[in-house]
């Protein structure tokens, strides 16, 4: 099992350096060859395993693959801990990845930078593999990072654009602000248990609930609820919460296939995936929870009612990942790890699909991302229309559909939940239903319905995109049906995750939720009994009537509430903010710090001025040495003068 | 077989001999001189008993027998690995001027060869006497490299680099004779064993600052650092930073920790607070520069940070709390401060050594003359663009491993500690990362970017050394934290034993 658990994240990097490095040997066809090879062997052996797994093998391996270094005894080490958690998200991980590759050889057909392309994602698929397998908090932290290199790599992949390359070092920046708690999240973790390693740390853990430190003399804190907090920052970063959510919807500007991959279906779950494998942690920190699900219902609301006011085809469906992010936060912090991985695998196949369908919109309409110039797209892309509405009733929690048990099962978690904070969240992950389905279905109908706003050029050259592109969306568009109901009574009722989830007997909300669960049908059926569904049916209806029946209303609303309309579309002032504040207050510091501290104070004052001085002083001696004769005697009688009256006065 | 004295007499008659070769043929002579000196140090590492924190490949000949003076070497944990990046940088540096320096080229590299070998005499002396003389003589080709090589302003940058550090050492040089008068010795190993009063060790350690801080350098007698390298020729620039500074760095753990540990102590306060003002404030002033060399220069300053942090956290922890564990962490902070010197060294160099590529080319360092330069330097653009993500202390690069130690290390003393030295995670990534956007990414910004070409092979060969090194101790430090542990411990124990 070692060699398979190995092989697998090695896989796709073999093809990432062969399609990095020997890219133009290689040629095109050769370079996307060799890259879906190494994520397809990824692919099987993540389902090997899976299969293993499920099928009551359920050992955990937790070995050491090579110790990277020992200082001050402790062990930094990289290795690997496949546990049923870990399957998921290596399944979830490979298989998107698969299909993006896929797809990319179409969308991506006629960009210079192919192999390149081809080579990050490869890279990408490699590090977001040993992000989930890691076994300790070094691995974690190298994952991490290395995913967001990727991402820094990807976003700017279009290096000519402004835009992109703006993107990108804001998106690198913020997750740094982010990486910034974390590192101090694993400081505190490897101080206070003495290890890096996760279960060796966990086991510690318990022995540290009465245990305080005074970050500011005089206020104990709980060492625990300080480091799952900064733990947590790390995960707003990676994860898009509020308030470090600003660098995701300008990450649009990379390629729609990385849009699909990385910041929507794997990288932004990886804060997800950490609070949920950091359970042991977080369970002993209600204040952290408390935290956690506040963000995490803000992020929720907020985010998804921007997505009613973007018209920007991908910054729609950025803002909705936004704010499913949202929802698995609110679920961590309502201690339903199990439900927050359950959305997280169904979001990845659906959003997956919804980012790609998007792509296809936006290759058939030659590269034009405003929705405002499309419609009725419906009869020239059927393939994509189809498994876009399908996308889009996943994402609403339509019954039946994957993210209907995903979602419902969320909602239901906070409903029970007694942690603080909770009846807010309720709040919002319920408005949160409405707006989804409102925005969702603005955006499906602007895209494939009504009249055709688009011009005539590119309505003559309207067609259905490529199969290598079709079949992905077909692929992605089956889980998103029936992945939440073929996996619902495992993964959430039937202690599936068994110990690689720990959830303490008081928090845990699943096992009330589960009492009244009967299968998958009575779940669909129960959903008519709860307002979610309704909320969900009257965002449709709203969304219809609104842009399909009388698009005027839309006018008039925009008009009428001119500032709600401004608020969300400055989206609440974040990034105006940011430049000022942290981009151009930073920078007129560091301008004052050199020009006032460095040149000014130190050079000028102290070190030329000093030179200065010195010159000065001698400039001063050097004019008694005139070399006048007389002005020496002079100087001598007068000396003379002075030593024969000290003389004289003294006796 | 007197390993230590080969290597440094190789390199300094080596360089004589260059001299004398002349200018046609210089280059391959120097070549060779490097890459043999290398091999010579290689026995350093591949013979060194790591188990033990003792000197070794120890020699001592009687050179002035009246004051007890010796010309004595050896290496322990914290000197072997400060040679071989010595030895290793050497041949960059050789291979750098290769066609680029038309200018009396012979004497360029015996420059270069002799200052290596007074470099590598500083990390082996064990008697005092002979590290201050090599400790100064490295000024002598550095000055001459700066003020020949140089930029326009070469002539107040090497003025200033030299007052600066020579004044530094001046007081080194009353402390050491103190400290003989005291011992009867200049062995450095007597040092560390000769118990001194209170009031003498705040002096000594004030003398001993005075030097290595402006060598390392240290806020806020920083201000030379910029000036030489922003006039220095690129080699000049990346042996400063990679090799010279860590002169600085090496003294503070020969001697100021060992030496005086209770004033060391008594002042960690101060040495931690400049650290710290280091990283933050220094990591500012790099974001505000325009020149990328000063940049760089800064953000090397910047880096130091942690080398002296790691140092001076010890006490720190120490204070805090006690035990076993305890000296371990503290072990873990040095450890984290070597790693630091040696993964800056790469870095560093490879940094200097890509602002040389593009400046051979265009004769700007100025920031905004560049602009879209991966459009006609794919390759060079993929160099700089990791050597800049290790600059950023990503993981996976030598530039994470010493930090993330150092960062882990100063939680242990104090919170804030942690959280000032971690803000070089969004600052590094900053001023380095926005300087890859202005100078590399967008559309070609000029017709000079235009007509920019790409790396030759003995660039990309040069560049390519480096970035394996970077990876490799990324990877895998094991290999380097390994050799210096016992020596670390040896040294953290020794320093917790009061003096007095």
């Amino acid at each position: 099992m070692k060699l398979i658990y190995i092989l697998t994240p090695l896989a796709p990097l073999v093809g990432a350096i062969a399609a990095g490095f020997f890219g133009k040997q290689l040629g095109r066809t050769n370079s996307h060859r060799v890259t879906i090879a190494g994520v397809a062997i990824a692919f099987l052996l993540s389902v090997i395993a899976l299969i293993k797994n499920i099928g009551g093998d359920s050992a955990v391996f937790n070995e050491t693959i090579y110790t990277w270094m020992v200082s001050g005894n402790i062990k930094f080490e990289v290795g690997f801990l496949v546990d049923r958690l870990t399957v998921v998200m290596m399944t979830v991980v490979t298989s998107v990845s698969l299909m993006v590759h896929i797809y990319t050889i179409g969308y991506m057909h006629d960009d210079p930078g192919y192999q390149r392309f081809f080579s990050y994602i490869s890279l990408f698929t490699f590090a977001m593999l040993m992000l989930v397998m890691a076994n300790n908090f070094m691995q974690l932290f190298f994952g991490w990072e290395a995913v967001g290199l990727v991402s820094y790599l990807l976003i700017g992949f279009w290096y000519k654009k402004p835009t992109a390359i703006f993107a990108n070092l804001k998106a690198f920046l913020v997750n740094r602000v982010g990486d910034f708690g974390f590192l101090l999240g694993i400081a505190a973790v490897v101080m206070y248990t003495g290890s890096l390693n996760y279960y060796d740390a966990f086991a510690a853990a318990p022995s540290l609930t009465g245990e305080t430190m005074e970050i500011i003399p005089g206020f104990a804190w709980s060492v625990l609820t300080v480091t799952c907090i900064c733990l947590f920052i790390g995960a707003m970063g990676k994860s898009a919460q509020i308030p470090l959510h600003v660098w995701l919807p300008d990450s649009m500007e990379g390629p729609t296939p990385i849009s699909a991959l990385i910041h929507a279906a794997t990288m932004v779950t990886a804060g997800i995936f950490m609070v949920a494998r950091m359970s042991p942690l977080f369970e002993l920190s209600e204040t952290a929870l408390t935290f956690v699900i506040v963000i995490g219902s803000l992020t929720a609301l907020l985010m998804g009612l921007i997505g009613i006011v973007q018209n920007d085809i991908k910054r729609v469906v950025a803002y909705s990942t936004l704010s499913q992010l949202g929802y698995m936060t609110v679920a961590l912090g309502a201690s339903a790890y199990s439900a927050a991985i359950f959305h997280l695998m169904t979001h990845a196949f659906f959003k997956a699909l919804l980012f790609l369908a998007a792509g296809s919109v936006i290759m058939g309409m030659h590269h034009e991302q405003d929705i405002r110039k499309m419609g009725g797209l419906k009869k020239y892309m059927p393939v994509t229309y189809w498994t876009s509405l399908i996308g889009t009733l996943a994402l609403i929690g339509f019954p039946g559909f994957s993210g209907y048990f995903s979602k419902d099962a969320i909602i239901e978690s906070v409903h029970a939940s007694e942690i603080a904070g909770s009846g807010f969240a309720y709040i919002c992950v319920l408005l949160g239903v409405f707006i989804t389905a409102f925005y969702s279905f603005r955006m499906f109908f602007l895209v494939f319905h009504g009249k055709e706003r688009m011009d005539q050029h590119t309505r003559e050259h309207l067609h259905e995109s490529p199969s290598v592109v079709t079949v992905p969306l077909v692929l992605l568009a089956i889980p998103s049906v029936v992945l939440g109901a073929l996996t619902i009574g495992g993964m959430l009722f039937g202690h599936y995750f068994g110990d690689s989830i720990f959830v303490a007997a008081e928090h845990d909300v699943l096992e009330k939720v589960g009492e009244h669960y009967h299968g998958p049908l009575s779940f669909v059926l129960h959903g008519f009994k709860t307002p979610a569904l309704y909320l969900a049916l009257a965002g449709t209806l709203a969304a219809w009537f609104i842009y399909l029946r009388k698009p005027e209303l839309a006018e008039f609303f925009s008009s009428r509430f001119g500032f709600v309309h401004r608020l969300l579309e400055n989206k609440y002032g974040f990034d105006d903010f940011n430049q000022k504040v942290f981009a151009g207050g930073s920078l007129k510091l560091a301008d004052k710090l050199w020009s006032v501290g460095d040149v000014k104070m130190i050079d000028g004052m102290m070190v030329n001025g000093s030179a200065n001085k010195i010159g000065v002083f001698s400039a001063l001696i050097r004019t008694v040495q005139s070399g006048y004769l007389y002005h020496y005697a002079f100087a001598m009688i007068i000396g003379l003068l002075a030593m024969l009256s000290v003389f004289i006065f003294t006796t | 077989m007197p390993i230590l004295s080969i290597i440094i007499w190789l390199t300094i008659l080596g360089g004589v001999l260059v001299l004398f070769v002349g200018d046609n043929r210089c280059r391959p002579v120097a070549l060779a001189i490097s890459v043999v000196a290398f091999l010579f140090s290689l026995p350093l590492y591949f013979g060194f008993d790591k188990t033990t924190a003792q000197m070794q490949f120890t020699e001592n000949v009687a050179w002035l027998p009246s004051f007890d003076i010796n010309y004595a070497l050896g290496v322990d944990g914290i000197a072997m690995p400060l040679i071989l990046l010595t030895t290793f940088i050497n041949i960059i540096v050789v291979i750098s001027a290769w066609e680029v320096i038309k200018d009396k080229p012979a004497m360029y590299l015996a420059s270069f060869l002799i200052m290596t070998g007074f470099m590598v005499g500083v990390f082996a002396a064990t008697d005092a006497i002979l590290f201050y003389i090599f400790f100064e003589a490295t000024l002598i080709p550095m000055f001459l490299i700066i003020g020949i090589w140089g930029g326009p302003r070469r002539v107040y940058a090497t003025i200033k680099f030299f007052l600066y550090t020579f004044l530094g050492s001046v007081f080194m040089l009353v402390a050491l004779i103190y400290l003989y008068s005291k011992a009867g010795s200049f062995s450095i190993a007597a040092f560390h064993e000769l118990p001194i009063a209170a009031n003498a060790q705040t002096l000594i350690f004030l003398a001993f600052f005075v030097a290595f801080a402006v060598k390392i350098p240290m806020w806020p007698v920083h201000t030379w650092l910029p000036d030489a390298h922003v006039e220095a020729p690129t080699a000049g620039s990346a042996v400063l930073a990679a090799i010279m500074l860590k002169m600085g760095g090496y003294g503070f753990l020969r001697f100021s920790l060992p030496v005086v540990p209770d004033a060391s102590a008594q002042l960690a306060w101060l040495m931690i607070l400049l650290s710290l003002i280091a990283v933050v404030y220094i990591g500012f002033v790099a974001l505000a520069q325009s020149d990328m060399k000063k940049l760089i220069a800064y953000s090397s300053i910047s880096h130091m940070g942690f080398v002296t942090l790691g140092m001076f956290i010890v006490f720190g922890i120490v204070t805090n709390s006690t035990g076993s564990e305890t000296t371990s962490h503290a072990v873990m902070g040095v450890e984290g401060a070597m790693v630091q010197m040696i993964s800056h060294g790469f870095i560093s160099a490879a940094m200097f050594l890509c602002v040389g590529v593009v400046y051979d080319r265009m004769h700007s360092r100025q920031i905004a003359d560049y602009g879209g330069v991966v459009n006609t330097m794919p390759v060079f653009a993929a160099f700089m663009v990791f050597f800049a993500m290790s600059n950023a202390g990503l993981p996976g690069t030598s530039g994470f491993v010493g930090e993330f130690m150092v960062i882990l290390a100063s939680f242990k003393a104090n919170f804030w500690f942690a959280f000032l030295a971690a803000t070089t995670l969004i600052l590094g990534a900053a001023y380095t990362l926005w300087m890859v956007k202005r100078v590399i990414f967008g559309e070609v910004a000029n017709d000079n970017v235009a007509a920019l070409t790409d790396v030759n092979r003995r660039e990309k060969c040069m560049l390519a050394i480096l970035a394996a090194m970077v990876l490799f101790f990324g990877l895998w430090p094991q290999p380097l934290v390994d050799v210096m542990h016992a020596s670390i411990e040896h040294l953290v124990q020794h320093v917790t034993v009061s003096k007095l």
